[in-house]
C-alpha cells in the first residue's frame, strides 16, 4: 500500500523536494498529526488551557525517564500512559488545590522537566533528552505512520462524541451542568484525549514544539472565526498549511523541520491579527 | 397565610419542599424551607441577598445536598417519574470572545452531531423553533458574544424551554437588562406560564416586576418568613424585617 502512495506523491508532488523516501514519510506524519492538535487546540484555545498543554508536553520528558527506568521496550505506550495520569493529576489538583491554575501548571510544568532531566541524563549524557527536546520528523518509518493514522480517526471520532457536551461547558459549567452534562467527566476526557495526542506526536515534533501546533493554529483561526465551525475548519487549513510549507522551508534551508512548521504557523497567527484589525471582525 | 401552614393538599401539579436545609460543613445556608410551587404559577422567591435564595435553587436543581424533601407531584399526588427542569442563570460569565453563535449553541445542547462539523438543515430548524419559544428567532446567527444582555436572557430562556420543562428556574433573569428586555423577557415568560402550564420559580428584586407579574410570593430569609401574594408578603412585619430600608413597597400600590 505504500508503494502505490509514493507513486502517486511521484506523481502530484515536485520530485526535487519530495523525492526521497523520508521526505515523503515526513510530508505524510505531518498531515496526520496538524488537523487532530489543530482541532482539539480549538477547544484548549477557547477553555484557556495554553499553559496547560505546555506543561503536559514538558512531562513527556519525565515519561520518557520514566520508560527508561522500567526498561519498557514500547516506549510510546508509556509515554500515554503516563501522560494521560499526568494530565488527570493536573487537573485534579486544579480542582482542590489552594493555589491558582497557573501557579500549579508551574509547578508540573517544572516537575516534569526536572524529573525527566534527572532520569535522562543518567549516565551523563543529554542525548536522549535532547532528541526528545526538539523531536525529528524526517526520522518517522512506514509503520510509525500506520500509527497516526489510526490515532488520528480514534482522535477524530472521539472528538466528534465529546465535542458538544464540552463546547457547552466550555461557555459555561453550570449552564451544562444544568442540561444533564457530566461536566467533570467529559473535562478528565478531553485532557486525556491531548495527553494522548501530544505524546504520539512529541517523537517527531520535540516537547520544545508540541505546544504550539495544538496552540498556534487555534488561536490563529480563533482571530478570524465567528462561529465553532468556522473556527475548526481554518484551525485545520492554518495547521496543514504550516505544516506543508514548514517542511518545504526546513528543506530548503536545511533547517529542523518542527521550528520551520512553528513560525510559519506564527506567521499566520500575525496575518490573522492583521486581517482581523483590516476587516474589523468581532461580531 | 403563614409559610408552615402552606403545606397541605392542593389538587394541582406542584413542586413540594418540605423541610428543606442545606449546611455547608458548620453553616446553615437555609433550614426548614416549605414552599409550594404550582404549574401554570409564577412563583417569585424575595428576599436579601446571603438570604438564601441561590442556595435554595440550588438545592431544587439538585446541585447541592440538603435535608429535607423536595418533591415533584401530579394532580393526584403522585410522584412524576421523571422531572425536567429547565434554568436560566442570573448571569452567564462566558468568554465574549469565543466563536461560537447563537446556533452553535443550542445546536450544542440539543443535537448530538459535533457542532464543528456544520449544523444540518434539520438541526437548523429546530434551533429556529426553540429560539422562536423566546422570541430570540432573529438571534440565531449572532455571536453569542456580541448579544445584549437581554438578547442573551432570551437565548438562555429559550434554551430552558428545550426540551419543555415542568419546572423553570429563574435566577434574577432580568437585572442588569435594560427596561425593554426586561419587559420582553417578562411578558414572553408570562405568555409560556399560562400556555405550557409550567411551574416558574423566579428570585426578582425588582418590587414593581414581583407586584406585576408573581401569582405568588416567597420571602426567603434562612427559612420561609412568609408566602403569599405580593400584596400580602409586602405588607407583613416579615418584610419589614427582612428589608428594614424598604419603605413598604405594597403599601404605596
Amino acid at each position: 500500500m505504500m508503494d502505490a502512495l509514493y507513486a502517486l506523491m511521484d506523481q502530484l508532488l515536485p520530485a526535487s523536494i519530495f523525492g526521497m523516501q523520508f521526505m515523503k514519510n515526513a510530508l505524510l506524519a505531518l498531515l496526520l498529526l496538524t488537523p487532530l492538535l489543530a482541532l482539539l487546540g480549538t477547544m484548549a484555545v477557547n477553555r484557556r488551557m495554553a499553559f496547560f498543554s505546555d506543561a503536559l508536553g514538558h512531562s513527556a520528558l519525565a515519561g520518557a525517564g520514566a520508560g527508561l527506568l522500567l526498561g519498557a521496550s514500547n516506549q510510546t505506550a508509556v509515554l500515554i500512559v503516563f501522560g494521560v495520569l499526568w494530565a488527570l493529576l493536573i487537573s485534579r489538583i486544579n480542582r482542590t488545590g489552594g493555589a491558582s491554575a497557573d501557579t500549579n501548571i508551574s509547578v508540573f510544568s517544572s516537575t516534569g522537566i526536572a524529573l525527566g532531566l534527572v532520569l535522562l541524563s543518567q549516565g551523563g549524557s543529554f542525548a536522549r533528552a535532547s532528541s526528545l527536546l526538539v523531536g525529528d520528523v524526517l526520522a518517522i518509518g512506514p509503520n510509525d505512520l500506520l500509527w497516526l493514522a489510526v490515532a488520528l480517526v480514534g482522535g477524530v471520532a472521539a472528538w466528534a462524541l465529546l465535542y458538544n457536551p464540552l463546547l457547552l461547558s466550555a461557555v459555561n459549567p453550570q449552564l451544562a451542568d444544568s442540561r444533564g452534562v457530566k461536566t467533570r467527566l467529559v473535562e478528565d476526557l478531553f485532557v486525556c484525549l491531548v495527553a494522548v495526542a501530544v505524546m504520539l506526536a512529541i517523537r517527531w515534533v520535540g516537547v520544545l514544539l508540541i505546544n504550539a501546533l495544538l496552540i498556534l493554529p487555534a488561536a490563529a483561526a480563533r482571530n478570524l472565526a465567528r462561529s465553532a465551525p468556522q473556527h475548526a475548519l481554518l484551525s485545520v487549513i492554518i495547521s496543514l498549511l504550516s505544516g506543508v510549507l514548514g517542511l518545504i522551508a526546513a528543506y530548503t534551508l536545511g533547517s529542523s523541520v518542527g521550528a520551520a512548521v512553528v513560525l510559519c504557523a506564527a506567521v499566520f497567527y500575525a496575518l490573522s491579527l492583521l486581517v482581523r484589525r483590516v476587516l474589523r471582525i468581532a461580531n | 397565610m403563614q409559610a408552615n401552614e402552606a403545606v397541605h393538599r392542593c389538587g394541582l401539579c406542584r413542586i413540594e419542599l418540605a423541610g428543606v436545609s442545606v449546611r455547608l460543613e458548620q453553616d446553615t445556608l437555609i433550614s426548614n424551607v416549605n414552599l409550594h410551587a404550582h404549574c401554570g404559577q409564577l412563583t417569585v422567591l424575595i428576599g436579601p441577598n446571603g438570604g438564601g435564595k441561590t442556595t435554595l435553587l440550588r438545592a431544587v436543581l439538585g446541585q447541592v445536598p440538603y435535608e429535607g424533601k423536595i418533591l415533584h407531584l401530579d394532580e393526584q399526588d403522585k410522584p412524576f417519574a421523571q422531572v425536567r427542569i429547565g434554568y436560566v442563570p442570573q448571569q452567564l460569565p462566558f468568554d465574549k470572545q469565543m466563536p461560537l453563535t447563537v446556533r452553535d449553541l443550542l445546536a450544542s445542547a440539543l443535537t448530538r452531531r459535533p457542532v464543528w462539523t456544520g449544523v444540518s438543515k434539520k438541526a437548523r430548524q429546530e434551533v429556529l423553533n426553540t429560539l422562536t419559544l423566546a422570541q430570540a428567532q432573529g438571534l440565531m446567527d449572532k455571536r453569542l458574544g456580541a448579544l445584549s444582555g437581554g438578547e442573551l436572557q432570551r437565548v438562555l430562556l429559550a434554551l430552558a424551554l428545550s426540551p419543555a420543562p415542568d419546572l423553570l428556574i429563574l435566577d434574577e433573569p432580568v437585572s442588569g437588562v435594560d427596561h425593554n428586555g426586561q419587559a420582553l423577557f417578562l411578558d414572553t415568560v408570562n405568555a409560556l406560564r399560562k400556555q405550557q402550564h409550567m411551574a416558574i420559580l423566579m428570585v426578582s428584586h425588582d418590587w414593581t416586576l414581583v407586584r406585576e407579574y408573581a401569582d405568588q410570593v416567597a420571602l426567603i430569609d434562612k427559612t420561609t418568613r412568609m408566602v403569599g401574594t405580593a400584596e400580602e408578603v409586602f405588607a407583613s412585619p416579615a418584610f419589614a424585617d427582612s428589608f428594614p430600608h424598604t419603605h413598604g413597597p405594597g403599601r404605596t400600590a
